[in-house]
């Protein structure tokens, strides 16, 4: 036993081309065919492959059953607009970090705004994959993994009420954290922090010229850009 | 007899005055109870928190069990996207708060990362021996707490007595008792203060002793074993989909452990230990594979501290941390399950999305599918041994 483990991390470091991605890939492109792998990436030993929506739910049966991912490990949501900054002339929630004002996507890529993600991963063999894919900006909605993954139920009520991205087949989209009659999405970006609004960050008050005068010029430009 | 189908109230009294004469026949007729709706908690000792379970009853039988969760959530993912990547570690020092400093490792390493720097190997001994003692802390506070819920007082108040030893070290090294905020990107904070190794040394030896303790005292009681063997029984193939991880996994028989088996992170690929499961899946189990898991992480932590490397304990990093634009996926086997941080960056001073997948929220899950069946006194003991921390549900 003491012998095994050592040997296994040994064989994950090594670099690409990783053979077990490769394998996942092929079986991925056999069983939900070629034009559903929309784009692949690999991430610090991670791979990513974004599939196309229509594919979602069969994806997950496939992960299941012939990639022996028999572990949910999460879904969730992104949404890559960048936050409007308002009040950023008037000095603005400096407190915050700057994100760039264009919008960019990340690893293997996104057709629009809103994106769901997944990961699963086999506790046998210790294959994991990360699945994403683009949903609609203006009814933003996808196929329930509760069938295949009964995890899925509690992520998926997450992911309902924080990106409102409806899970279609979904027993029950209820609040999970939020209370019942809340309304709006509180993690998609042009939600505000609320706290940030009523009262501006008090570390403001007694904010102090940072002492690298570069870095503090360069994010107040950047500022003005988004407003 | 089904009593979920029962007949509306307006024939009720005729059902009534049947089953009357039917008891007067039968002396073993069952009596028509009716569901009782049960709120278990927020407020309740055994939820350990705010978690809420509204229970559905059928005499002592519980028919459907529903955890109303969020009470305590603080919207983490979306402060993250206000705050720089140092301040976030204060953040999720707050996850799970009985083993801050295993929260704070698999952050840290996303951020280091993805800028490309790794932290000295000192400084990676020295949160490898920080996460154990977190892990042993976590796990003593359970061994003594989980006798409490069958009605053991004193496994608790050893719990919490040695529990102690081991956050003095904690504090010792790094301020804090609970939030240590100890972990920068790119390595520590501080060095391990003078005489500390040695203590630490010592206080490994209390923690096996204590094990032995707890063997003695709650696994080897029979009101214990009675009340725990073979109840609360989670299936590998259940437990997997739902997303149950950790210790409650590995009482599932599934060998499977981050530290041995995920992309290697901190000192682990150089440790020598044993990854333990139990077959049965029953709280039982989860209780003795915590017991073992304690004694390896003490076996652990002194393994570290022998090979504990001389050197800086910081990497060389800019003064204000910019992260650069790219994405990443990070997990690690903490107390609890499986923590992970998917952390989306722009090349901004602070995150622009991270994803917190927390152990408990997906252990807690099953319990809906898990509670189905049980009797009430039995939840309680199910809940204890499924061990979670509410901030760990809620974020």
């Amino acid at each position: 036993m003491p012998d095994e483990p050592t040997a296994a991390i040994g064989e994950d470091a090594l670099p690409e081309p990783n053979p077990e991605h490769e394998e996942t890939l092929a079986i991925l492109r056999d069983s939900l065919g070629a034009d559903a792998i929309l784009d692949q990436a690999e991430v610090f030993g991670n791979l990513i492959v974004r599939i196309t929506l229509a594919s979602w739910a069969r994806a997950a049966e496939v992960a299941r059953d012939q990639l022996h991912c028999d572990y949910l490990s999460f879904i969730s949501g992104i949404d890559w607009q960048p936050a409007p900054r308002e009040g950023d002339d008037a000095g603005g929630d400096t407190s915050s970090p700057v994100q760039p004002t264009e919008t960019t996507y990340g690893a293997a890529g996104s057709a629009g705004r809103f994106q769901v993600f997944a990961h699963v991963q086999s506790t046998s063999d210790h294959r994991a994959l990360t699945l994403k894919t683009d949903v609609d900006e203006a009814s933003p909605s996808v196929a329930s993994w509760v069938a295949v993954y009964p995890g899925a139920d509690w992520h998926e009520r997450e992911c309902w009420e924080m990106f409102g991205i409806t899970f279609d087949g979904h027993p029950a989209l209820r609040h999970l954290y939020l209370p019942s009659a809340f309304e709006g999405h509180p993690l998609r970006k042009d939600f505000p922090l609320l706290a940030r609004v009523v009262k501006p960050w008090p570390g403001l008050v007694d904010v102090e010229a940072m002492p690298d005068v570069p870095e503090t010029a360069e994010a107040a430009t950047s500022g003005e850009a988004s407003a | 007899m089904s009593t979920t189908d029962a007949a509306p109230p307006s024939s009720f009294q005729v059902d009534r005055a049947a089953m009357r004469h039917l008891a007067d026949a039968q002396v073993n007729v069952e009596l028509d109870t009716g569901d009782m709706i049960l709120n278990l908690g927020p407020q309740h000792p055994a939820t350990h928190g705010t978690l809420r379970l509204v229970v559905r009853l059928d005499g002592e039988r519980v028919i459907s069990a529903d955890p109303v969760i969020g009470y305590m959530h603080r919207g983490y993912e979306k402060l993250t996207e206000f705050r720089t990547y140092p301040q976030i570690t204060t953040l999720i020092n707050r996850i799970d708060w009985l083993s801050s400093f295993a929260n704070e490792v698999p952050f840290m390493t996303a951020a280091e990362q993805l800028m490309g720097i790794e932290a000295p190997p000192r400084a990676t001994y020295i949160r490898t021996v920080l996460t154990e003692l977190s892990r042993i802390a976590t796990f003593l506070l359970f061994l003594g707490e989980m006798g409490l819920q069958v009605g053991a007082l004193t496994p608790a108040f050893y719990g919490f007595r040695d529990r102690e030893y081991v956050l003095n070290l904690i504090e010792a090294a790094t301020g804090g008792r609970f939030h240590p905020n100890f972990n920068r990107i790119g390595g520590l904070k501080d060095d391990l203060p003078w005489g500390w190794i040695a203590e630490c040394r010592s206080t490994m030896k209390i923690v096996l002793d204590a094990c032995d303790d707890f063997e003695d005292l709650v696994l080897g009681n029979e009101i214990f074993r009675a009340r725990t063997r073979g109840i609360g029984i989670i299936p590998a193939a259940t437990g997997a989909p739902y997303g149950v991880s950790g210790s409650n996994l590995r009482a599932s028989g599934v060998d499977w452990d981050l530290r041995r088996d995920a992309r290697p992170y901190l000192a682990y690929p150089d440790l020598d230990f044993q990854v333990w499961t139990h077959p049965d899946g029953d709280s039982y189990s989860r209780y003795w594979v915590r017991l073992q898991e304690t004694r390896e992480s003490a076996r652990i932590v002194l393994q570290c501290l022998d090979g504990i490397p001389a050197g800086p304990i910081m990497a060389k990093v800019p003064r204000i941390i910019k992260v650069p634009a790219g994405e990443t996926w990070v997990e690690t086997e903490n107390p609890l399950g499986q923590m992970g941080y998917y952390v989306i960056s722009k090349g901004a001073t602070g995150p622009f999305r991270v994803k917190i997948r927390s152990a408990s929220f997906s252990n807690v899950s099953i319990l809906p599918w898990l509670l189905r069946g049980v009797y009430v006194p039995d939840v309680i003991t199910i809940l204890a041994s499924l061990y979670f921390i509410l901030g760990d549900i809620d974020r």
